[in-house]
């Protein structure tokens, strides 16, 4: 098991913006760097793209920040084809044990690598952890229908097939990213029927000092908003999907205007028909299983995220393990680079037992990262969880995807099993226990609980593999060697 | 390979041929060679799941892939002669 084949000075965990910017700078360091990612190619689910070997389509079409992109993924390549790298691609991290050095469980990813089994140990002294994030959800009547998504999802349909998944598509939540995904279905040629953003976004307003700090987001922003007149799209404020309708498939939605805690007002619901797609996002969800599992401090953000607290070189409480990305507060790609690259040259610049020299490309980073923290806490203050959100439910609707738990049931157990935490939801209900272990009814069933602090989050994101592993991987002999 | 072009890849999606672009993922082409927004059923309820998340975190869009069950349709990229097996429903 010790031997040193399988030992890194660096482990990268995840190839987005934030690993990819860490791996390419703690190779340029000079450290032994293992680059270890889920995903066949890089580019994480922000640069995510069609499949490299069989489009001609050039991917900067779809995409903003693209030659930032280009300039990381080069780097990384050459890293690799110089031998000072170890890409180790389709390959999920599912257990992490701290230490010095820390130990890894990497199983393959089957739906990329079908030939291989079993699990492979490696080992490093020090881990730059970047696990992204995914769409966070509230559930909706309705949302368990076919031509549901989640709106990152179709954004990510758009980005790799160069084509939306539905032609007539309602968006709704709340945050920019709904003008993100609107944008990609309206590239793609599709109509956008109306975007219901639940907030009423006079938060922004005192704010607005943030916002000129990022002036990349301000552009961003104003691109899409042209883009929406153009097309006229329907952009409602304090409005929400309230239901979804349709026997086999989404073919309509009721929106409703939302008072100050997020009620349906009544008098106020119109009904959309004729939609094919439906996209729903309420923010995103930064994947905490591995932090969890190290023991790392946490707290929950401005958004009510769960995240991992960082000094000012990204290390965690853990001693060697330094975070980047969303996993440190839900701000973008943008703020998920810098904090990469500055993890990367620290990780890189401390082998040699000194404080690695500051650079002014550091210096730049801490500011740019400075920038878009302040941004992001603007926004996700500008962008609550409508509270009242229970009071669209039916009986009938389903809380849990997996387990197909009503809200009927889930209220009794809330009720009458004094369930007040997640974890007591899940043992009278099976809430959280299917096979996406609570990453779709996890905000849910957090927000159902009575009490708000990190460790009733925690407790959802406290999962054994950080993703489901056949038993037969679990079982396996080692399929494969990490060199 | 110029822009535009693409190759073509050839699947058995429940034994019927079906022709879908190289770079396609299972999930992409069910829903637009095929037509089809669900390819399984639920446990309890036996509604109708396909594609949700689209990023391989929700489970909903499994498929049985040249006989490997419980695959993410989201993921699984076709290439040419691969089995796709999916639970047909009415509808």
């Amino acid at each position: 098991m010790a031997d040193t084949e399988n030992t890194y000075e660096v482990a990268v965990i995840g190839a987005g913006p934030a690993g990819l910017a860490a791996a390419s700078e703690a190779a340029a360091g000079g450290a032994h760097t293992v680059l270890i990612d889920a995903a066949g190619q890089f580019g994480g689910q922000y640069w995510r793209h069609a499949d490299e070997q069989s489009s001609s389509e050039d991917p900067a079409v779809w995409h903003h920040g693209w030659k930032t992109y280009t300039g990381l993924a080069s780097a990384v390549d050459d890293a690799i084809s110089a031998g000072k790298l170890q890409y180790l691609p389709a390959s999920h991290v599912i257990a992490a044990e701290a230490g010095s050095p820390f130990s890894l469980s990497i199983a393959p990813v089957p739906e990329s690598q079908p030939e291989h089994q079993g699990l492979t140990q490696i080992r490093a002294h020090t881990v730059v952890l970047c696990p992204g994030a995914y769409d966070r959800q509230l559930p909706v009547p309705g949302w368990t229908l076919p031509g549901v998504m989640a709106a990152g999802g179709i954004q990510a349909f758009i980005k790799t097939q160069g084509i939306s998944p539905g032609q007539r598509v309602v968006l709704g939540g709340t945050g920019p990213f709904l003008l993100s995904a609107a944008a990609s279905v309206l590239q793609a040629g599709a109509e956008v029927a109306a975007i219901c953003e639940s907030s009423d976004l006079t938060g922004w307003v005192p704010r607005g000092v943030s916002a000129a700090l990022v002036p990349s987001k301000g552009k961003e922003g104003a691109e899409y908003i042209a883009l929406l007149a153009r097309h006229r799209v329907p952009y409602f404020r304090r409005r929400a999907v309230v239901a979804i309708h349709g026997d086999q498939r989404a073919t309509a939605v009721s929106t409703a205007r939302l008072n100050r805690d997020g009620k349906a007002l009544p008098g106020t619901e119109r009904i959309i028909e004729d939609v094919d797609l439906v996209g729903l996002g309420w923010g995103f969800v930064p994947q905490s299983e591995l932090v969890v599992q190290l023991g790392a401090q946490m707290f929950r953000d401005a958004d009510g995220s769960l995240v991992a607290e960082v000094d000012k070189d990204q290390q965690s409480s853990v001693p060697g393990l330094y975070l980047a990305g969303e996993i440190t507060g839900v701000a973008g790609a943008t703020a998920a680079v810098a904090e990469g690259r500055i993890a990367g040259r620290q990780v890189a610049g401390l082998r040699g037992g000194g404080r690695p020299p500051r650079s002014s490309a550091d210096i730049k980073d801490r500011v740019l990262r400075r920038n878009h923290r302040l941004f992001a806490q603007a926004m996700h203050r500008a962008h609550p969880l409508p509270q009242q959100w229970p009071e669209w439910l039916t009986d009938e609707t389903v809380i849990c995807r997996c387990e197909e738990v009503p809200w009927q049931k889930t209220k009794e157990a809330i009720d009458s099993l004094s369930a007040e935490e997640p974890r007591g939801l899940k043992g009278a209900t099976r809430i959280g226990m299917g096979w996406c272990q609570g990453r779709m009814c996890g905000q849910a069933a957090d927000c159902l609980a009575s009490s708000d602090s990190a460790d009733v989050a925690q407790a959802v994101a406290r999962r054994g593999p950080a993703i489901p592993v056949s038993l037969r991987a679990l079982a396996g002999e080692s399929g494969r060697e990490s060199s | 390979m110029t822009a535009g072009e693409f190759r073509t890849v050839t699947v058995t999606v429940d034994g019927r041929r079906v022709t879908t672009e190289a770079g396609r993922t299972v999930a992409a082409t069910l829903m637009l060679a095929e037509d089809r927004l669900h390819w399984r059923e639920t446990r309890f309820a036996g509604k109708g799941r396909g594609l949700f998340c689209g990023i391989g975190v929700c489970f909903d869009c499994l498929v049985t892939v040249d006989g490997q069950p419980s695959l993410r349709a989201c993921l699984v990229q076709v290439a040419e002669g691969m089995s796709i097996e999916t639970e047909p429903m009415d509808g």
